[in-house]
């Protein structure tokens, strides 16, 4: 057996451009087939006479291959190398052969051959377009039970992979001069021009050679040469030039803004063996100066009854298959067109011998060139007719042919028809970049007209049709000065676009406008009639074009049914919106490396691992993990952090609080920049001491808080909360920057530049006493509120005598790289001291205990200073801060706003809920009246009572007052009290 | 993905450096704590929201940290200009004046490209 018989019965010798010797093994629906190297799965199917490929998404009518291209909305399959690398919905027109590939048809079963779902077809009166909005109303019980399940179930093409994607993609930035969309005549005629000029190109091709129409246009001479061959020699020359770059196996997906467009680089798709290394795609992302595209055309199909049978097929595609991979699509091909390209395809098949059986021109006057043709060669033309209906159950085996207007029938033996209703420019890279198209009324197409960009088309997708023009564009939009020469056999004439003869609105017919959403000429008529006057209403009622072909062969066809429905020419009715991405790019591409670690990376305290080895429980803080609590073996999380809450207050505790937003603010005018920032007076503050401080907006709400400690005249370390710090420093930078310019201030971010431990309770300055040289820490010399520059076992730090818990605390800020050495040695001396490590539960429990409030929980961007209890940190003297008026606005100052107040549950046991609501008569009806929520609830193990913080309207003046927490299954009383539960005197932070 | 000049560093930058900031030119009153109710409304809550022609602020957050003033064709999403903070409304300059005209012209509204043409 001959390696080209063995690569398929439909192989014919000497045709195509593949070397026989080179073949590839694959299964096909578990069978297995040899291909040749460079066949696409559908090539080398064809080749084996196989033309079933699969089901269809609606009616799971029987479909093969209908195109040549990414275009195709037919051929979708399921291709797999192993159980991870599985795809599917993969085109089969796109998708080259690698040996070893396992390949499954999709949407059928049990099996491609019978398929129970095809009882849909029989059944599709019932399945009219719209259905979906009107038959599953009713019962409305039957919605969950019954329908969504099946729908769910039938819905959706193919079936995804299980298995996490074991391939990694890669990405690529670069800056262009020209970026050329298109290597067929025009892109690589461009491409040479504007190489010329010695500018910066990047030329890209979706195909694995550059060529694109040459690839079945075998006719054409380029410079003397057949054009193929001039396309790869051109290909050879530009890549050895410097200044160019061709990508092939690249498709430009997406045409943004100022020239940045988005490549997928296809490179181990294809390959057997991929080396480990190697990406499976490359992601480009390109800012080019200029565009030109050279995007070509897309032949359309014929709309007319049955036009969906495998073995129906675009002339171009049949004559790709010929000219390109030396594969027959059939050995009686029957021809149905209104454009004369088909009968190229028909002259090539006829030399290749294989037997046409008529040419079926819709039009009365072909171009006389090819009639002439295909006189010369015996092929029987039957002008003004129409295929009005095909056969075969599996596969077409005949068409019915009829003169127009005439009812007489005929049927036609064929084994495969080939059909062309003319040719549509491809506009979608232009109509994304946001340019706007124009009608062209004589050829019945859409071509590009105002351009938004600095973008130029040239050739097919430009509307130019003749060679010679098409060149003559190309070398102009390139720019350089180069001359070509081109001659091709034929000059086309005519396309149609709607539905042809027989497939007209007084016929019930099955004519398919959207192979890929099952919508028929019908459909969308039915669709004008139900009331979708707009092509965008038609489009998403009918779902034409949105499939993932996203219309590619579809639109125009759909367009034109729907100008004729409603008796308004073409450009009235407008067209749909081309987007991104122009063929389907994977979720590994776009997301590439941000996944697992990268894709939300977190931040870690330099404590970290310390933290871990200690059997820390994180929380999520913004992007920080920071240290929940520290269970013990055998504790629960409300054990563990009862024993550190009680351990704080009996002995200390050690907290990391190196999440802490920290910005240093500098210069001879700081203390005035902080006036106007903060509520607070800062004019007053000692170098040496602190101050908490509230940063209100310019509404007068609560913005974020901290302490600062002054350092220095014209030095100040200023903490933000955790969350704030960002927006806090943008914040300052605005004002800074654009309303308080001529303040001498500098601002940086120091959160992560410090490292902070806090060392809280009655022994914590017993605890870091040995370690603190160069600063007394007595109360006297360093009372509370006090910030100092010493070191810290012999590191540089800053010293802050603070407290969020009401008890004796310090801070110790030293450069994040010490953090994990200094917190060591405080942890080994405080453990022996019985202190503990505790957490942000811990750390919210105890500042609660003391009425201290946390931003964005006890407050919610509607809570100014008083509010808050908080209006002695709102300086009276000052003139100007930021909020001060709005501080002033009636509803800020009127009677009966929320307060933060405490509440205690009569039960002491009863812990609220964060966010219950709050009443004051639980008996009243409902709707209730609520006075507020509860911001915070903790159990205090200090108290041996649950406490809680609460938004209370005209909470101050309720002391004492008894209200209620109304919850589903109970209501809860509790009584208003003072926010300080602990230690109301406040003798201890002193102690 | 916009390209923007930031007239601090010079130099066209992507979009991804910068962050939006609002409306431009809204000047904070210097006697802001004596204005009116109606006022304050117009400093802080009113704003223009303009279709086509607009001036705003940008930051360079992840290049220089600058704000500045931009302006902006809503429609198109092109940058007519930008200049520096601190500098009063600037003219267009007369070619993008004449451009931005002509956009203008051919504005794509929802009822042109996504609604009913009738």
């Amino acid at each position: 057996m001959s390696a080209s018989s063995n690569s398929g019965a439909f192989r014919i010798k000497g045709a195509g451009r593949l070397t026989p010797a080179r073949t590839a093994r694959f299964t096909f629906d578990g069978k297995s087939y040899t291909a040749l190297e460079g066949d696409t799965v559908a090539a080398a199917l064809l080749a084996h006479g196989v033309h079933l490929l699969g089901r269809s998404f609606k009616y799971h009518r029987p479909r093969g291959i209908l195109t040549a291209g990414p275009e195709e909305p037919n051929a979708l399959l399921d291709v797999s190398r192993d159980a991870a690398r599985r795809q599917p919905n993969v085109r089969a027109t796109v998708q080259e052969v690698f040996d070893g590939a396992k390949i499954s048809s999709q949407n059928r079963w049990p099996s491609l051959k019978y398929d129970i779902g095809a009882a849909n077809d029989v059944l599709s009166p019932f399945f009219a377009v719209g259905f979906y909005y009107k038959t599953f109303m009713w019962p409305k019980e039957a919605w969950a039970k019954i329908y969504e399940p099946i729908i769910r179930r039938s819905a959706g093409l193919g079936v995804s992979p299980t298995e996490e994607d074991p391939d990694h993609y890669a990405s690529r930035y670069v800056h262009c001069d020209v970026l050329i969309a298109g290597a067929g005549v025009a892109g690589l005629t461009a491409a040479l021009s504007a190489a010329a000029t010695g500018k910066k190109i990047i030329l890209v091709d979706e195909q694995p050679e550059v060529g694109g129409a040459l690839h079945y246009d075998a006719s054409t001479t380029i410079d003397g040469q057949n054009g193929y061959d001039w396309a790869q020699a051109t290909a050879a020359k530009l890549k050895a030039m410097p200044n160019v770059t061709v990508l092939t196996r690249t498709t430009v997906f997406g045409y943004y803004n100022h020239g940045f467009l988005g490549l997928v680089e296809r490179i181990t798709d294809h390959v057997a063996k991929p080396t480990k290394d190697a990406p499976r795609e490359r992601l480009w992302q390109v800012r080019t100066k200029k565009v030109i595209l050279a995007t070509g055309s897309i032949e359309r199909h014929m709309v007319f009854a049955n036009n969906d049978r495998p073995g129906i097929m675009l002339a171009s595609a049949a004559r790709s298959f010929l000219n390109h991979h030396g594969v027959t699509v059939g050995h009686n091909v029957g021809v149905y067109t209104a454009h004369d390209s088909a009968y190229e395809a028909a002259f090539d098949l006829k030399r290749a011998g294989v037997s046409i059986a008529a040419i079926v021109d819709s039009r009365d006057k072909p171009g006389e060139a090819v009639l002439a043709e295909a006189r010369k060669l015996g092929i029987d033309v039957l002008t003004g007719h129409a295929v009005v209906d095909t056969s075969g159950r599996l596969r077409i085996n005949s068409m019915t042919v009829a003169r127009n207007g005439n009812f007489d029938r005929r049927k036609i033996k064929v084994d495969a028809l080939i059909v062309s209703a003319g040719w549509t420019p491809s506009v979608h890279l232009f109509s994304q970049s946001r340019g706007k198209l124009k009608f062209d009324e004589a050829n019945q197409r859409f071509v590009p007209d105002v351009y938004a960009q600095n973008s130029v088309s040239a050739g097919g997708c430009n509307g130019t049709d003749n060679l010679a023009e098409l060149i003559d564009e190309a070398i102009t939009a390139g720019g350089g000065r180069i001359a070509l020469s081109g001659e091709n056999r034929f000059e086309w004439t005519g396309g149609m676009i709607g539905a042809a003869e027989g497939a007209g609105p007084d016929h019930a017919v099955k004519a398919f406008v959207d192979f890929q959403h099952d919508v028929t000429a019908k459909d969308i008529r039915l669709a004008v009639r139900e009331g979708m006057h707009s092509i965008e209403h038609i489009k998403r009622f009918t779902t034409n074009g949105m499939a993932s072909d996203q219309g590619k062969l579809s639109n125009m066809h759909g367009l034109a049914i729907a100008s004729e429905m409603l008796g308004r020419p073409i450009p009235q009715v407008g067209l749909t919106t081309f987007r991104a991405p122009y063929t389907p790019v994977t979720y590994g591409t776009l997301i590439n490396h941000s996944r697992g670690e990268l894709f939300d990376p977190a931040r870690k305290t330099p404590m970290h691992a310390l933290e871990e080895a200690e059997g820390a429980e994180f929380e999520d803080v913004g992007n920080w993990k920071r240290a929940w609590y520290f269970p013990k073996r055998g504790e629960d999380m409300h054990t563990a952090v009862s024993r550190e809450c009680k351990t704080v207050r009996d002995v200390a505790g050690i907290f990391d609080a190196s999440t802490l937003g920290k910005i240093e603010v500098v210069g001879p005018d700081a203390a005035q920049f902080l006036n106007l920032l903060y509520t607070n007076a800062w004019d007053t503050l000692k170098p040496g001491k602190c101050r908490y401080g509230i940063m209100t907006r310019e509404d007068g709400f609560i913005y974020d808080d901290g302490v600062v400690g002054r350092l220095a005249e014209d030095r100040f370390h200023v903490t933000t909360t955790t969350g704030g710090a960002p927006r806090v420093l943008n914040h300052m930078e605005d004002y800074l920057q654009t309303e308080f310019p001529h303040l001498k201030v500098w601002l940086t971010s120091t959160t992560e530049q410090w490292a902070v431990i806090a060392v809280q309770g009655p022994k914590a300055r017993e605890i870091i006493e040995p370690f603190v040289e160069g600063q007394d820490l007595s109360n006297e010399a360093f009372p509370h509120m006090s910030v100092a520059e010493c070191t810290v076992m012999g590191v540089p730090a800053r010293l802050f005598r603070v407290s969020f818990t009401g008890e004796v605390g310090f801070e110790i800020n030293v450069p994040a790289d010490y953090g994990a050495a200094v917190w060591k040695a405080i942890w080994e001396r405080a453990q022996s001291m019985g202190a503990c490590l505790y957490g942000t539960e811990t750390m919210h429990i105890l500042r609660a205990e003391k009425g201290y409030l946390i931003v964005g929980q006890d407050t919610d961007g509607t809570v100014t200073p008083d509010d808050a209890g908080y209006g002695w940190a709102v300086s009276k003297k000052k003139t100007d801060f930021v909020g001060i008026r709005g501080l002033k606005r009636p509803d800020l100052v009127r009677e009966g706003r929320k307060q933060l107040v405490g509440l205690m549950t009569k039960d002491p046991k009863e812990v609220l809920e964060e966010g219950g609501q709050i009443v004051a008569d639980p008996n009243q009806p409902k709707p209730m009246t609520m006075l507020g929520h509860v911001t915070s609830s903790y159990w205090s193990e200090n108290l041996g009572r649950s406490i809680a913080i609460a938004l209370v309207a005209g909470g101050r003046s309720r002391m004492g007052e008894t209200l209620y927490v109304p919850m589903a299954d109970k209501t809860i009383a509790v009584e208003v009290t003072d926010m300080v539960f602990f230690d109301k005197e406040g003798g201890r932070i002193n102690g | 993905m916009l390209l923007i000049h930031c007239p601090y560093c010079e130099e066209d930058r992507s979009e991804l450096e910068f962050r939006w900031a609002g409306e431009a030119h809204v000047v904070r009153p210097e006697n802001i704590a004596a204005i009116s109710d109606e006022e304050f409304a117009e400093f802080f809550f009113l704003r223009n929201n303009e279709k086509g022609l607009t001036y705003e602020r940008w930051r360079h957050i992840h290049g220089c940290g600058r704000f500045f003033n931009a302006a902006r064709d809503t429609v198109s999403d092109r940058f007519l200009m930008t200049y520096k903070a601190g500098l009063p409304k600037q003219p267009l300059p007369v070619a993008e004046k004449f451009a931005a005209i002509a956009e203008e012209k051919s504005v794509e509204t929802w009822e042109q490209t996504e609604g009913d043409a009738r």
